[in-house]
């Protein structure tokens, strides 16, 4: 095959992290903004405003969760497998919280009762505030190490608790994620909206953006504490995957090694510092198109630095620290690595061209003057 | 082990999800080409009366689509969350499918769905127009790799057993797309979509019709219906013929299955219309047949033998007796993988393996299993029989009762006097449901015909689950349940809310209700 299997394996590695990314930037911002929702909207036609600035793209965004939930089926099958079925009650919140965000912008405002929109904008807070929030908490497990082991058939067995999850730390990178996502939320809005929305929404950013630079500081020097993961066997990256063939150990500090043996990945973590901080002051100036570059820059940065402290273990077992899932034993096939590269290779770069597109058609503005012209067809 | 309530509250979970999920697929499916259709006609003939046309059941699809997106994550996230040794077993093969429907299919339907709805003023009308039938495509080429995935769950080609994995993986991705199954699978069920979309316009216009209200609207639709419907319907039959095909050489158990064709018949086989089904004794008391069609269609040939559930049976009862020994030698592979014999004897039965891990829903180790236990486990490859006899019936004999009334309708309108045909316009009115239920029974003959397999021959279903709690279940399956009911209701109330309204629900001022806004 044309890429050798330990090369694929990384790449995979990557790629999962720009789907998420890639998540985060899309899906996020109009998760963010449908948080922001019901705070930064005071009347009807200010939320219609809000939910219109999203209402022609958010479908086209929440493809980037799909894909990403696709992909790590597709490239880690075991991952996908463990992770589901482990955060069983987490997964299923997620799940029903997404449920209000179609049904929300789509049926809202074609009923003109105050209850039946205001019971739909509630929703579409959910929809946009406990994802992030249930990913950030997962996050902040993976960090830790997550109770499971297999049976010899590769059967996996979760033994934690869902209220396990919500331990202190986990809670914390709860908060960094939903931040996160809220303040990249806030200036797409500044972006899209003039007037009382548009200060209200600058508000939220300094608001929000000040949280995740405090939260994510103050996540990176816990982290030092936290016992982290290291493969103690050789290592053969071209190996057939098998999760059960290698000895790992937990030790505090260990997710700096990377850090300390590769000083270059420092750059990650300092890219979250420089796009968090550049987003806040462009935004302050009123440089809204830049500024969400470089809140976009930013979760990039957010989102690489937990995968660097990890790498290249993606899912650690606490409770049977030699099942942990890595980047070179929970792999699919070298066939199918080759195969899925190329299909994203050859997509991807055609999904950013209409999407791209699809803004331009879109772009200005969103008025209330635009609300009342078309209310026949706006959401 | 795994308990037998966990695997049905699973099953019972899936099943109820899925089949949720297909309330709304085939209308969005069917409706993106109907919308292409008068969008065309617009662009073509500059008549305003044909974009409000678009823009209304455009409406009403995004009320359907909404439901399709929120009910379709579900499915998804269920493959790992309830169902997660089977993403392990396959995921190296079935993944792949998922994730390129959505790089290559749903981004495109989903992010130019958008601009249907919001492109209208700031897109030419010919730039409008490709948005429309970028969205149909989309929503088509996604109907394609999902199935692509499902055939492989019926007919698993282009994959082998590793045994180092522990999994199976993929060898040729391109036995894969090109399934034979997956093929016949996806025209009969686009066109299926179609048909459903068709009745749903041509419903609702005829209501117009016997209301004498928005009459030209009404017309206009009714007859783009009619012509689209006819086609489909016609499609869905002869190509579902085509899937009866397949079915005989991937799936011959399922075809015996829902045909209650308990004994092999000499070739061509007849097909039974109706039968007096008696499971216990496996036989039929009394049926009326059709001499040699069943032959003929399972076949395509006059002397090829369609073998029978008894001859099944007993030849799946050999392979299970095979499968012991492949388990086995798997078993002790994975206990030393440096055990050469073992792999000798891994590899002589490996074709086999799937039907040996069917014990395993009664034991754990392979040297206490016992004939008797054979026999259930044989027992257990023959699906329910009478179930899956009459869906079928059922579903074939709605397939030929739209054929008529997509006839007739079209028969009608090429004559031009179809808005004074009351009793064809109530036959329209009335038959609005048949399509889903017609479309439900197709999926559970599919899927329930497959037991006990999630994929056939190679991973039996009582493995496939995740180890959860039966009380989680319990309570996932209450939430579902809870979410979907309100859902329903609430999307009901808006179907009909606008159906009602009709096309002054746009505002522009040229139809009834005007007054009523939204």
């Amino acid at each position: 095959m044309i890429i050798d299997y330990p090369t694929l394996k990384v790449i995979w590695w990557l790629l999962v992290g720009v789907l998420l990314v890639g998540f985060a930037i899309m899906d996020g911002h109009d998760m963010g903004v449908g948080s922001l929702l019901p705070f930064v909207g005071h009347n009807d036609v200010e939320r219609r405003v809000i939910i219109n600035t999203v209402g022609p793209h958010w479908d086209g965004n929440q493809v980037w969760f799909i894909t990403g939930g696709g992909a790590i089926f597709a490239a880690w099958p075991l991952v996908y497998a463990t992770a589901f079925s482990g955060f069983y009650w987490a997964m299923l919140a997620v799940l029903w919280a997404l449920f209000f965000r179609p049904v929300g912008f789509d049926y809202r405002s074609k009923i003109h009762h105050p209850a039946w929109r205001s019971t739909w904008d509630w929703g579409l807070f959910v929809g946009g505030a406990v994802p992030p929030l249930i990913f950030g908490v997962a996050f902040g497990n993976l960090l830790q190490g997550v109770p499971f082991h297999f049976d010899n058939t590769l059967a996996s067995y979760y033994t934690g608790s869902f209220w396990g999850l919500l331990n202190p730390f986990a809670l914390l990178c709860g908060v960094v994620s939903t931040a996160m996502i809220t303040f990249h939320g806030a200036i797409y809005l500044m972006h899209r909206t003039e007037g009382d929305i548009y200060q209200r929404s600058r508000t939220a950013v300094l608001l929000f953006g000040g949280l995740l630079l405090v939260g994510f500081s103050l996540a990176g020097v816990w982290l030092q504490w936290i016992p982290g993961y290291a493969i103690t066997s050789v290592i053969d990256p071209a190996a057939l995957p098998d999760p059960l063939a290698k000895e790992v150990v937990r030790a505090a500090g260990a997710w700096m090694h990377n850090y300390q043996s590769h000083p270059a990945t420092i750059a990650v973590p300092a890219l979250a510092y420089l796009g968090i901080i550049a987003a806040l002051l462009l935004a302050a100036k009123g440089r809204t198109l830049a500024a969400f570059v470089a809140s976009s820059i930013g979760t990039a940065g957010v989102i690489g630095t937990a995968g660097v402290s990890m790498f290249p273990f993606i899912l650690p077992s606490s409770t049977t620290p030699n099942a942990s899932l890595t980047v070179w034993d929970s792999v699919s096939s070298h066939l199918t690595l080759t195969i899925m590269f190329f299909a994203t290779l050859i997509f991807m770069p055609i999904i950013v061209a209409y999407t791209s597109w699809a803004y331009k058609v879109m772009s200005g503005k969103v008025t209330a003057a635009y609300v009342r012209e078309n209310s026949h067809s706006a959401y | 082990m795994i308990s037998e309530q966990l695997v049905d509250l699973s099953r019972l979970q899936f099943a109820a999800t899925a089949m949720y999920h297909f309330l709304f697929v085939p209308l969005t499916i069917g409706m993106t080409w109907i919308l292409v259709i008068m969008e065309s006609v617009y662009v073509m003939t500059g008549l305003p009366i044909y974009k409000d046309m678009t823009r209304f059941w455009g409406k009403l699809f995004g009320i359907n689509f909404a439901l399709g997106v929120t009910t379709g994550i579900t499915l998804e996230f269920q493959f790992g969350t309830n169902w997660a040794y089977y993403s392990h077993y396959v995921g190296d093969i079935f993944g792949a499918p998922l994730a390129i429907e959505g790089l290559m299919a749903f981004f495109l339907e989903s992010t130019f769905i958008g601009l249907f709805f919001f492109g209208w003023d700031r897109l030419s009308r010919k730039q409008h127009l490709l948005v429309t039938l970028m969205m149909a495509i989309g929503t088509n080429l996604s109907a394609l790799w999902i199935l692509i995935a499902n055939s492989w769950m019926q007919n698993p080609v282009g994959a082998e057993f590793s045994a180092t994995t522990m999994r199976m993986e993929m060898v040729d991705f391109w036995a894969v797309v090109f399934n034979p199954d997956a093929q016949a699978k996806f025209v009969h069920t686009v066109s299926a979509g179609y048909v459903t979309g068709a009745m749903f316009v041509l419903s609702i216009s005829a209501w117009y019709l016997l209301r004498g209200r928005d009459v030209a609207f009404a017309k206009r639709s009714f007859r783009i219906a009619a012509a689209f419907g006819l086609a489909s319907a016609l499609s869905v039959v002869v190509l579902g013929d085509e899937s009866g095909y397949t079915v005989g050489e991937a799936q011959q158990t399922k075809l015996a299955a829902m045909e209650a064709m308990w004994e092999t018949e000499p070739a061509p086989a007849g097909l039974k219309l109706i039968a007096g089904i008696n499971e216990a004794e496996m036989k039929n008391d009394w049926e009326i047949e059709i001499p040699w069609v069943l032959g003929l269609i399972g076949t395509r040939s006059t002397d090829t033998v369609l073998p029978g559930l008894k001859e099944i049976l007993v030849q799946n009862r050999a392979r299970i007796v095979y499968g012991i020994d492949a388990v086995k030698a798997l078993e002790a592979v994975r206990r030393n993988p440096d055990d050469s014999a073992a792999r000798t004897r891994l590899h002589a039965h490996q074709a086999d393996l799937g039907f040996g891990l069917l014990l395993k829903k009664y034991v754990t180790d392979m040297d206490q299993v016992t004939p008797e236990l054979i026999d259930r486990a044989a027992a257990d490859t023959i699906p329910r029989v009478t179930p899956l006899f009459w869906t079928f019936r059922l579903m074939v004999a709605l397939g030929f009762a739209l054929i008529a009334l997509f006839g007739l309708a079209t028969w009608y309108a090429v004559k031009g006097n179809f808005a004074e045909q009351r009793w064809l316009l109530r036959w329209a009115l009335w038959f609005l449901p048949m399509p889903w239920i017609a479309c439900e029974m197709g999926w559970f003959v599919a899927e329930y015909g497959r037991q006990p397999w999630t994929i056939y021959g190679v991973l039996p279903t009582h493995l496939s689950v995740s180890t959860l709690s039966v009380e989680s279940l319990y309570g996932s399956l209450a939430g579902f349940v809870g979410f979907y009911t309100v859902l329903l209701i609430v999307e009901m109330y808006l179907m009909v809310k606008f159906a009602r309204q009709g096309p002054g629900s746009l505002g522009t001022g040229r139809y009834l209700n005007e007054t009523a806004s939204a």
